[in-house]
């Protein structure tokens, strides 16, 4: 065995995230972190495979890219197709679709938190493997397991309401949405938002205490200047459903403002790198890879001004208050998605008591009028982004998807790269260190399968091998 | 995702099964002596085709969760299309900068996406798209009595 040889550490799968990716770290001969990867390894091909398709079935086509936010992908093709209708949807779709994508975000922001990144904040990011997970934090802090079940149930069962099933429903149509919504409905969804506003609370001041605990987790992951995108209301108050796209930078400034989301191809670039399915999308003006920006929690609370409901407004005080500039660390996504918990439930609410909201008129029938479309969203992830043209019977000819996941690839990677070096040191490998450079991509809530498939099953391995292929070490967490 | 669906119920596995590997715990291996696995998807790349086959392997009873691994469904979209057309759309056309397809560490796409069955037996079909909770809760509940689950009533193609 050379010594002297560079090493590359794999680590696959990554766990506790959504999909399949896995990451490579390459040390040099004296086990000093050179470099380090995310691949994203599963590659379906929706954009050419919806070609001759009717547009009317991608709601429900697009809605299977995922899963975990099949409601985010309804939006966003239903917006899109929105747009080659030439309709605007009647206001009480407007307020169901908004409703229905807030409790998809509260189901996803759930899942994230409690069942797949809490082990890491309660037991430890140096816990024993075998332990570290959801039963793990069920035996030793009941509540905290049974309310992130809960919570992520409470959006479920939203979805199941209006959809009538919980995953991959198909009430959100071209046009609107394809039921109103009954009287015993909301009457049933606002008799539990008072149990979730609590359980939204109490997790927010739990997090709050712990996060002294990881200090160095915070400085060192994803802790780097960038730029910040997403939609905002007119009055930068925070939006999932729609708006107009502003981006920030790491000192808070405004690079833009007001920009139509449709317009997106004159400002963000994708780049195929040669290691990933995944591309990287940069912010075009400032080229590649220095036009790196964020989507998702983190960038929209750093580009809002305000929430416009009240407990998420004071916790976005705190936010804001975390640094002077825009908040950097990719940790505080975690807060970030905790905060946005509060906003759901809280915005619900208001939805919820509108006067309008149980109208029969809820669609707009029409005959396709253009022949390209942009729907435009902010998915549990970041800025979700549907294209599509068409030809005179209706058929789709081409499609362009920009998933929130894809935004975030140059930062993941950079993060990646951050926390291998400041935690990955000498030729000997531990499981809690390796354990970190997973829980950075975990901070991300990456959904792999929005650009990908997941199939359940995946062959192990922690290696560590020389450059002619001898194993040096090995672990099995 | 629609295993999570338990809900509460997903508390009470630790109870009578040990869960060994998913993407919810953080085991890399998948283990030797798996009593049931549940397995979706369809098998798309060669990575996948080298798991599917490791699974089975590895596995007692194997189940295909799902539609995807039932009858390959939307991943199966594909199929009429040439691999090298589905990547270009992706790679070469949708791109600014760099357009290749890529290459390096990731896997490469089979020319079909294929049903589970298609490359090893398969013990259970489980079809939906998704199957609901109470369908997948069904089925573990029989199998873990020993019996196999019919489901024929309870889901299809689609549900």
């Amino acid at each position: 065995m050379n010594e002297k040889s560079n090493k590359t550490i794999v680590i696959s799968p990554v766990t506790r995230i959504e999909g399949h990716g896995k990451i490579t770290i390459e040390l040099d001969a004296d086990g000093v972190v050179k470099d380090a990867h995310f691949h994203v390894t599963q590659f379906r091909g929706f954009e050419k495979f919806c070609e001759g398709r009717p547009f009317s079935e991608m709601p429900s086509l697009m809605a299977r890219i995922c899963g975990i936010c099949p409601v985010s992908h309804l939006i966003a093709s239903a917006k899109a197709c929105d747009r080659l209708l030439a309709v605007e949807i009647p206001p009480t779709a407007d307020k169901l679709r908004r409703i229905f994508g807030l409790a998809q975000v509260l189901q996803s922001h759930a899942l994230s938190f409690f069942y797949l990144a809490s082990p890491d904040f309660l037991l430890g990011m140096d816990a024993d493997p075998e332990k570290r997970n959801l039963f793990g934090v069920h035996a030793v802090a009941p509540h905290l397991a049974r309310n992130g079940i809960r919570l992520r149930q409470f959006g479920q069962q939203i979805i199941e309401r209006l959809g009538g099933k919980r995953i991959h429903p198909a009430w959100i149509v071209p046009g609107g949405v394809s039921e109103p919504l009954s009287i015993a409905n909301r009457d049933a969804i606002l008799a539990d938002l008072p149990e979730m506003l609590a359980i939204a609370q109490l997790t927010t001041e739990w997090f709050k205490g712990l996060m002294e605990k990881f200090r160095e987790e915070i400085a060192s992951f994803g802790n780097f200047p960038s730029l910040f995108l997403g939609i905002v209301k007119d009055d930068n108050g925070l939006t999932f459903y729609d708006g107009k796209l502003r981006i920030i930078d790491s000192a808070g400034h405004e690079i833009a403002r007001g920009l139509e989301p449709s317009k997106y191809p004159e400002i963000l670039g994708e780049k195929v790198e040669p290691w990933s399915y995944l591309k990287s999308t940069y912010y075009k003006p400032k080229g590649y890879p220095d036009g790196i920006y964020r989507v998702g929690p983190l960038a929209r609370l750093n580009i809002a001004d305000r929430c416009g409901t009240p407990r998420a407004d004071q916790e976005l005080a705190e936010f804001h208050e975390l640094q002077r500039t825009s908040v950097l660390s990719s940790f505080h996504y975690h807060f970030a998605r905790l905060i946005e918990i509060l906003y759901c439930v809280e915005r619900m609410q208001q939805l919820l008591s509108d006067s309008e909201i149980l109208s029969k008129h809820v669609r707009a029938v029409a005959r396709p009028n253009s022949s390209e479309g942009v729907g435009v969203a902010e998915a549990p992830r970041g800025t979700l982004i549907h294209h599509y043209k068409i030809d005179d019977e209706g058929l789709i000819q081409w499609a362009n998807l920009i998933i929130a996941t894809g935004h975030n690839a140059l930062a993941m990677n950079r993060s990646v790269l951050q926390v291998a070096r400041h935690f990955v040191r000498g030729n000997s490998l531990e499981e809690g260190m390796l354990n970190r450079v997973e829980a950075v991509i975990r901070a991300y809530d990456p959904c792999l399968s929005c650009s990908t498939h997941a199939d359940g099953s995946m062959a192990l391995q922690i290696q560590l091998r020389s450059n002619d292929g001898q194993l040096l070490d090995e672990i099995f967490s | 995702m629609s295993f999570l669906d338990l809900d509460e119920r997903l508390l009470s596995i630790p109870e009578k099964a040990e869960l060994v590997y998913s993407p919810l715990v953080d085991r890399k291996d998948f283990p030797e002596g798996v009593d049931v696995v549940l397995v979706e998807g369809a098998v798309s790349s060669g990575e996948d085709l080298h798991k599917i086959r490791l699974v089975r392997e590895r596995s007692k009873i194997l189940v295909s969760l799902g539609d995807c691994a039932v009858t390959s469904n939307v991943p199966g979209m594909r199929n009429p299309f040439l691999t090298d057309d589905v990547y270009a759309r992706a790679y070469i056309e949708n791109v600014t900068l760099d357009p290749a397809v890529p290459l390096q560490v990731i896997p490469r796409l089979l020319p079909f996406a294929r049903p589970v069955h298609e490359i090893v037996a398969v013990d259970v079909f489980v079809p939906g798209c998704p199957p609901s909770a109470d369908v997948i809760f069904l089925a573990l509940s029989e199998l873990l009595e020993g019996r196999t689950p019919n489901l024929s009533a309870k889901t299809r193609f689609g549900a």
